[in-house]
Order: C-alpha cells, then sequence, then structure tokens
C-alpha cells in the first residue's frame, strides 16, 4: 500500500472523513438528510459549469451547492408542499439539469459514472491541498459553531427564549454543509456525498452518552471505514467510493444491532 | 444555591403587585385589583419601572388568519400572571411573541434591560438521535457548574435523574427537568406554557404548589399558561383570559364572574374556581369541597 495515488486516495478521504463526522452529526440531529441530498445531487450542475469555464472544479461545486441550499431554504417558507416533497424535488431536478448540462458540454461520452460515485484514486496533489485547506476552515467553523448549534438543534425555541439568536447559527451550518458536501463531491461523488456524513453519525449513535461522544466515534467509524474500503478496493479490484459506503453501512449493521435485540418484543 | 437567599424585588408600584411575603401577610383577603368596566384591569397601562415584561397591541396574523388582535400583557416581579383561553385562542403565539421567538405584525415588547428568561415550553421533545444526559441539558447553552445544576435539579425534587439520559424520562420526569434547566439560568421571569400536559393530577397540583414556593423564595414573575380554569387561579396574582384578543383580565374572582368568561368557558365554568379539578367541556357534576379564592399554598389532600 504504499503507491502514491493509494496513500492519496487514505489521506483525502481519512481528511474527509474527520472533517464529515461532527457535520454529520448535526445532519442527523436536525433531520436534514434530505436536505444534504438534494444539495449534493445539484453539485453536478457545479461539475458541468466548471467544465464548461474551465474553473476550478470544487470551487464551482461550491456556488452551485451554496445557490441551491439558498433556494431549498427561501422554498421552505411555503407550506402547501411538504418539505421532504420539496427536497425531493429539488435533487431529482438538479440531477436532471446536471446531466442535461453535462451532456450538452461534454457530448454522450461523458462518464457520469465518475461524477456520480467520485474517483477516490484520481485524487491529486491539488485535490488534496482542497480537501485539507477547505477541510481545517470547515472543522474550524465546526468547533466554533459546536455549543450554539447543539443547544438549537436539542430545541429550538429554547434556545431563542433563552437568548440564543438562530437565524444566523442555522445559516452558518448551511454554509458548512454546502462547503463539506462540495469538497466530498469530488472524492465520492454526487450519489454517495451524504452517506459519508450521515452513516458515520447514524453508527456512533447507539454507543454514545454525549453529542462529543458521538462526534468522535463517527469520525473513527468513517476514517476506518476509509481504510478498510480502500484496502477491500485494491483486493478485489471494486469501486473505491462505494466500497467505503459499504464499510460504513456494515458499522451501522453491528452497532445498531444490540438495540434491535433490545427493542425485539 | 444562590438563588435562594435573594429576596423578592421590592418597591413595586402598583397595588395588587406586592412582593410574595406581604402578599402572604395578606392572605385570605380580598386583593385590590378591581376590574374597570371594559374588563381590562391593569393591562392598559403603560411601561412601569420595575415591570419585567410588557407588550403592547399585539396584533399576528399567519395564512390570512388572525392569531391575535391588539392584546396587551405585562408582567412584573414576584407576580403570577396566568393567561387562560380556550384552545387555539392564541396563547401559545402570545407566548412566543413575549419570548421572541414570533416577530408581530404589529405591537410592541418591551423587556427590562437583561432580562433572564426561563421558558417551560409545552411540549419538549428532543430528537432521540441526540445522546445526551439530564445534567447536560439543564446546563445547556450557558456556563453553570455541576454544582449549581445539581441544586437546580435538586429544587425540582429530580436530583436522582442527574446521569440519566433524556430519552429514558417519562413525561413527569422530562417536565421536571425542563423547569430545572429554566431555574438554573437563575430567572427574573419564568413563562410555563401548560406546564402540566401529560402529568396526572397529583403531579399537577404538586408541580402548581412548587412553582407558588418558588416564585416566593425567589421573587420572580411568572407567566403561566393553561386552556382550563383550574386551581393554578387560585395561586395567580392576575388572570388574563385570551381569545385572540383580551376578552377580560384582573384577579383570578373577578375575572371568573365576568360575563365574557362565562361566554367562554360556559356558566358553570364560574361556579368551578378554587375546586381543584374542573373541564368546561364535562358536563358532570361539581362534586369536592369549594375553596375560597385565596392565595394560600394548595394541598391536594383536601380533595382526597
Amino acid at each position: 500500500m504504499t503507491e502514491p495515488y493509494l496513500m492519496r486516495a487514505l489521506l483525502g478521504g481519512m481528511g474527509l472523513a474527520l472533517v464529515a463526522a461532527p457535520l454529520g452529526c448535526f445532519v442527523v440531529w436536525r433531520r436534514m438528510a434530505y436536505f444534504g441530498e438534494a444539495v449534493a445531487q445539484s453539485g453536478l450542475i457545479g461539475i458541468a459549469l466548471g467544465l464548461a469555464l474551465a474553473l476550478n472544479l470544487t470551487t464551482s461545486i461550491f456556488v452551485v451547492t451554496l445557490a441551491v441550499s439558498g433556494l431549498l431554504l427561501l422554498l421552505s417558507r411555503q407550506t402547501l408542499v411538504p418539505i421532504d416533497t420539496l427536497l425531493g424535488l429539488v435533487a431529482h431536478a438538479a440531477l436532471a439539469l446536471g446531466v442535461i448540462t453535462a451532456s450538452l458540454i461534454q457530448g454522450p461520452q461523458l462518464d457520469l459514472m465518475t461524477f456520480l460515485f467520485g474517483d477516490i484514486f484520481a485524487i491529486s496533489r491539488g485535490d488534496l491541498r482542497w480537501i485539507y485547506f477547505g477541510g481545517l476552515v470547515a472543522l474550524g467553523l465546526e468547533i466554533w459553531l459546536w455549543r450554539p448549534l447543539l443547544s438549537i438543534s436539542v430545541h429550538e425555541d429554547l434556545a431563542a427564549a433563552e437568548g440564543t439568536r438562530t437565524e444566523p447559527f442555522k445559516g452558518a451550518f448551511v454554509l458548512l454543509l454546502a462547503l463539506v458536501v462540495a469538497i466530498a463531491i469530488k472524492i465520492v461523488g454526487v450519489l454517495l456525498t451524504v452517506a459519508f456524513l450521515i452513516m458515520p453519525a447514524a453508527a456512533a449513535r447507539p454507543l454514545s452518552e454525549t453529542p462529543e461522544q458521538m462526534a468522535v466515534f463517527a469520525a473513527i467509524f468513517g476514517m476506518l471505514s476509509v481504510a478498510l474500503g480502500l484496502f477491500l478496493s485494491v483486493a478485489l479490484d471494486t469501486p473505491g467510493g462505494p466500497s467505503i459506503v459499504l464499510m460504513l453501512a456494515v458499522f451501522f449493521m453491528v452497532a445498531v444491532f444490540p438495540s434491535v435485540l433490545r427493542q425485539r418484543r | 444555591m444562590d438563588g435562594r437567599e435573594r429576596q423578592p424585588l421590592t418597591g413595586l408600584p402598583a397595588a395588587g403587585r406586592q412582593p410574595p411575603s406581604e402578599r402572604q401577610a395578606r392572605n385570605g383577603e380580598a386583593r385590590p385589583t378591581p376590574l374597570d368596566d371594559a374588563g381590562n384591569g391593569p393591562l392598559a397601562e403603560q411601561w412601569r419601572e420595575g415591570t419585567l415584561i410588557s407588550a403592547h397591541g399585539i396584533a399576528l396574523s399567519r395564512g390570512g388568519r388572525s392569531l391575535l388582535q391588539d392584546v396587551d400583557i405585562d408582567v412584573a416581579p414576584g407576580e403570577i400572571v396566568t393567561l387562560i383561553g380556550p384552545n387555539g385562542a392564541g396563547k401559545t403565539t402570545l407566548v412566543r411573541v413575549l419570548l421572541g421567538i414570533l416577530r408581530p405584525n404589529r405591537g410592541t415588547v418591551k423587556r427590562k434591560a437583561g432580562l433572564g428568561v426561563g421558558y417551560v415550553p409545552q411540549r419538549l421533545e428532543v430528537d432521540r438521535s441526540i445522546p445526551l444526559t439530564v445534567t447536560r441539558f439543564v446546563a445547556l447553552g450557558r456556563r453553570a457548574s455541576a454544582a449549581e445544576v445539581e441544586a437546580a435539579l435538586a429544587e425540582v425534587g429530580a436530583q436522582a435523574l442527574l446521569e440519566r439520559q433524556l430519552t429514558e424520562l417519562s413525561g413527569g420526569e422530562l417536565q421536571r427537568v425542563v423547569l430545572a434547566r429554566a431555574l438554573v439560568r437563575s430567572p427574573e421571569l419564568l413563562v410555563l406554557d401548560e406546564p402540566v400536559r401529560g402529568v396526572d393530577y397529583a403531579g399537577e397540583a404538586e408541580l402548581y404548589t412548587l412553582i407558588g414556593r418558588l416564585r416566593s423564595e425567589r421573587g420572580f414573575g411568572v407567566l403561566l399558561v393553561s386552556h382550563d380554569l383550574h386551581i393554578v387561579m387560585a395561586q395567580s396574582d392576575r388572570v388574563i383570559c385570551l381569545n385572540h384578543h383580551v376578552c377580560c383580565s384582573g384577579v383570578p374572582h373577578s375575572v371568573a364572574q365576568h360575563p365574557e368568561y362565562a361566554r367562554l368557558f360556559g356558566p358553570q365554568a364560574s361556579r368551578a374556581i378554587g375546586l381543584y379539578q374542573h373541564h368546561h367541556d364535562h358536563s358532570h357534576d361539581l362534586a369536592g369541597a369549594p375553596r375560597p379564592p385565596s392565595s394560600a399554598p394548595f394541598r391536594p389532600q383536601e380533595f382526597k
């Protein structure tokens, strides 16, 4: 396991797992998995635009994920269409628009699979710099936002009544989510990005007694899954991103199984 | 806990707003806050020194429906104000406006500078995906020492729950823990929105007795929301009857006699003041010894 491309995949994946862990906890606690999904799927539009305008892909993805997050917040003000319908609608519309834009720009030969499922073995040195620079910013924001966001996630009205100004923190959270999604898309693709956020947190939940424990366990599960997934991928010649996600699912199943048994009647 | 030593705030200007110590000395006497002809009582008056929170001319509509119309309300230190009204009368909406969670379409909310608020919402549902101990929940959003948290939990009789997970608590236990969270902030104003939902009657009486005692000891103002005429009114200094607008207000006894009140809750409701339990949607006989309207602490065993 000393091939440079393998080392870069390992470093990139583990860095991402570390950054995604605390954020993923908030995504789970705030029930924003589908919000993340809609934002992630809009990343394909960002990829297409980036390719067309010869921009840095992470930057163009970030611009689009941020714009779509804003659009979702705006649309969620209406109450006639339920929020899950709205999120599904935006996710699919974004995917459709992304695929169409990509094929218009690149022609039918475009390898969509690479963008939908990522190519962790194609991480370049430049990508790695992006992951670590963007990731460091994201991690700093996560630590700074941790206490107020936790308070808001536990009970928003209570936090507001006690004097926390909720709107700026919620806004910062959405910004952070857009940033981490933009970083992750390059590695695990449009369709698997949210898995990187929610699966480690979900696996950590049954073992945790405090919110901080959950974030730490999520980071550990995420990084272990990256290592094991890459090992699996090299050993069996399976695709990298899906192998990691499969490992995350195994961690979740093992972690949650005891509580399933306890609940049995 | 340092809150215990705090003296009730004094220097209150209005009659009927004595600090608790004084009020208890007057126990049983009729209290001197009459309703005016319009049934507005002291509410129409403007901001006074020492008032904790004061809202004036609050109007709010959502989705084309008017929820609040020209509502005035204020709470002074050491005072228990009870907000009653039928379901859907806008009580919780008004509370959320007062707490700054909702922005009204019209009207102003003035708070004393740096007002510390403790809030016990109507339903507390914490997502089960958040692992949280009781201790952590009580201290959340605030740097409270372990001793302070323990003292607050002991005050509401929940010290045994310290290390339990929030998800394991029963409704009654959770209610106490939320009250402890409000108390650990040493609030000047305690806002309780139907705090007895899902609590049995013994627990209900106990909770109101506890709130009355804490008010006496700490001198904070209390805004209590209820959808029903209840024994709690006997502990209230003022009752405000809300049905999108303020129907009537005043001391509990006078509100219970007010025609607007009778119209809202049915004629038999007026007779029910001071009774342990009463639901205006029941037609059963009002059994149980009637109780003179006073601010004496309620003792549930009288009615067992």
